[in-house]
């Protein structure tokens, strides 16, 4: 297939890891922020072809992952209001709650349905008038922008049984907390798919007050290892920048557009992130002018108390502290069809991504 | 769900295009893209039902012949180390 063949050639592939071996001298830990690139290092077996001085860590950008139980448990509660129907991407659907999940609660009879889009779920809201279709808005950047234009569509057409749970966040903050934090890394695999939208510059301030690089990278075998080769030789000759590897989807300005969609409804306000805690304006509210559009002004609901689970240490794995092999229940009592934690539920989560790879 | 995947765009209509995905078709919105930039033929890379940006065909080209100068650069070094006598880098 065009844009994805072209980039995974092994012979250029084993090249690139003579490349990096060859420059290496020094020990480095590189964060892969996105879930995407998780996925992809654990599936094309990334590791195993780089040299002992390069370790890579999975970092916080599996937006499944980072979600609260407490909004799980929110979504829950929207459930079981009458005549509501929810739609949702279907990574959240098996995340597990404080004492339930989404799946569990739709084989009991709730109306919860699967959207690939959330245009799908306007379509929903416009066939079923009598109904309030409630749709769950995760993601970063990437996806945000998508919510705020099925927000914009709903307003024009005034569906007003149309709403959104957000639970959007951006990324810059929990890279700068992670450092903040003291967390041993130096360099960033940047967040190709999040860059397309918000632009290479938005990281500029991680060489500048931190000393770390930043590369966006694509999605290829070829992208990552040329990626992870551009940030060992920024730390060798000890020139941090942000670097743009995946330029063909991505620019320093991102795409001007979706930022204007994105922030004509929605307003940065404080957010919690698994293993991080509450981060100042890292998630995405909806504004005060589409309120009729916003699940949580439109519907109160009693929410269970939150209870995490113990054992799980899925927080600790999203800051690459630990690995998912350092949970005592990965494998065991924790796998992808009785997820235990987030980690274990989403494709970009780094213990679904290391027990799919790893042990098949 | 934050997988995006360079669709190629088959159809044209107004706000919407249809692309495929090797031999699979899907509706795309092109809300977030200046339409007069795109046709027939263009990859974008598709996210949850947008496309939300344009493959560059002259980047994508760039990004590869990058790897054939790597090539180069990898001689280079063995040349100079195997003149030298002692590991360069
Ligand atoms: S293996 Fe399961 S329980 Fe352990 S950290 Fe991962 S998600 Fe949590």
């Amino acid at each position: 297939m065009k844009y994805i063949d072209e980039y995974r050639d092994k012979e250029k592939i084993l090249l690139l890891a003579s490349q990096i071996k060859k420059i290496s001298t020094k020990k480095i830990r590189l964060m892969e922020v996105c879930g995407g690139h998780t996925m992809a290092i654990q599936r094309f077996g990334i590791p195993d072809l780089l040299p002992d001085t390069v370790e890579l860590v999975s970092g916080p950008g599996c937006p499944v992952c980072v979600t609260s139980r407490s909004y799980i448990d929110k979504a829950i509660a929207f459930s079981k209001l009458t005549d509501v129907i929810i739609t949702t991407y279907g990574d959240l659907i098996r995340v597990p709650g404080s004492s339930s999940s989404l799946d569990k609660e739709k084989a009991h009879g709730a109306d919860i349905r699967i959207v690939y889009s959330v245009l799908d779920a306007l379509n929903i809201a416009d066939a079923n008038p009598l109904k309030k279709v409630i749709f769950l808005g995760i993601g970063f950047e990437t996806t945000a922008p998508g919510s705020a234009a099925g927000i914009m569509k709903a307003h024009l057409a005034q569906l007003f049984n149309f709403s959104v749970f957000s639970a959007h966040k951006v990324m810059p903050p929990p890279m700068a907390a992670l450092i903040d934090e003291g967390v041993d890394i130096q360099g960033y695999i940047g967040p190709g798919h999040v860059s397309t939208i918000t632009g290479s510059y938005i990281y500029d301030f991680i060489p500048k007050k931190y000393g770390l690089g930043v590369v966006i990278s694509g999605f290829e075998p070829l992208d990552m290892m040329q990626s992870i080769y551009m940030l060992v030789n920024q730390f060798e000759t000890n020139k941090p920048k942000v670097e743009i590897q995946y330029s063909r989807a991505v620019k320093t300005e991102g795409n001007i557009k979706a930022q204007e969609i994105l922030n004509e409804v929605f307003e940065y306000r404080d957010d919690w992130w698994r293993g991080l805690g509450v981060l100042k304006m890292s998630g995405l509210g909806i504004k005060e002018k589409y309120s009729e559009f916003d699940a949580e002004k439109l519907y109160q609901v009693d929410v269970e108390p939150t209870k995490e689970d113990k054992g799980c240490i899925c927080g600790i794995i999203l800051k690459g502290v630990a690995k998912p092999s350092d949970c005592n229940l990965f494998g065991k009592a924790c796998t992808p069809s009785e997820p235990v934690g987030a980690c274990m539920v989403s494709n970009e989560g780094a213990c679904a991504a290391y027990y799919k790879y790893k042990r098949e | 769900m934050c997988l995006s995947v360079p669709a190629k765009i088959e159809s044209l209509d107004g706000e919407m295009a249809v692309c495929s995905v090797g031999g699979a078709t899907y509706k795309a919105s092109l809300q977030m893209l200046d339409i007069k930039e795109l046709s027939i033929g263009d990859y974008v890379l598709l996210h949850t039902g947008f496309a939300i940006s344009k493959i560059s065909k002259e980047e994508a080209e760039e990004t590869l012949k990058l790897f054939d100068e790597l090539e180069d650069f990898n001689e280079i070094l063995d040349e100079e180390e195997r003149i030298s006598g002692r590991k360069i880098i």
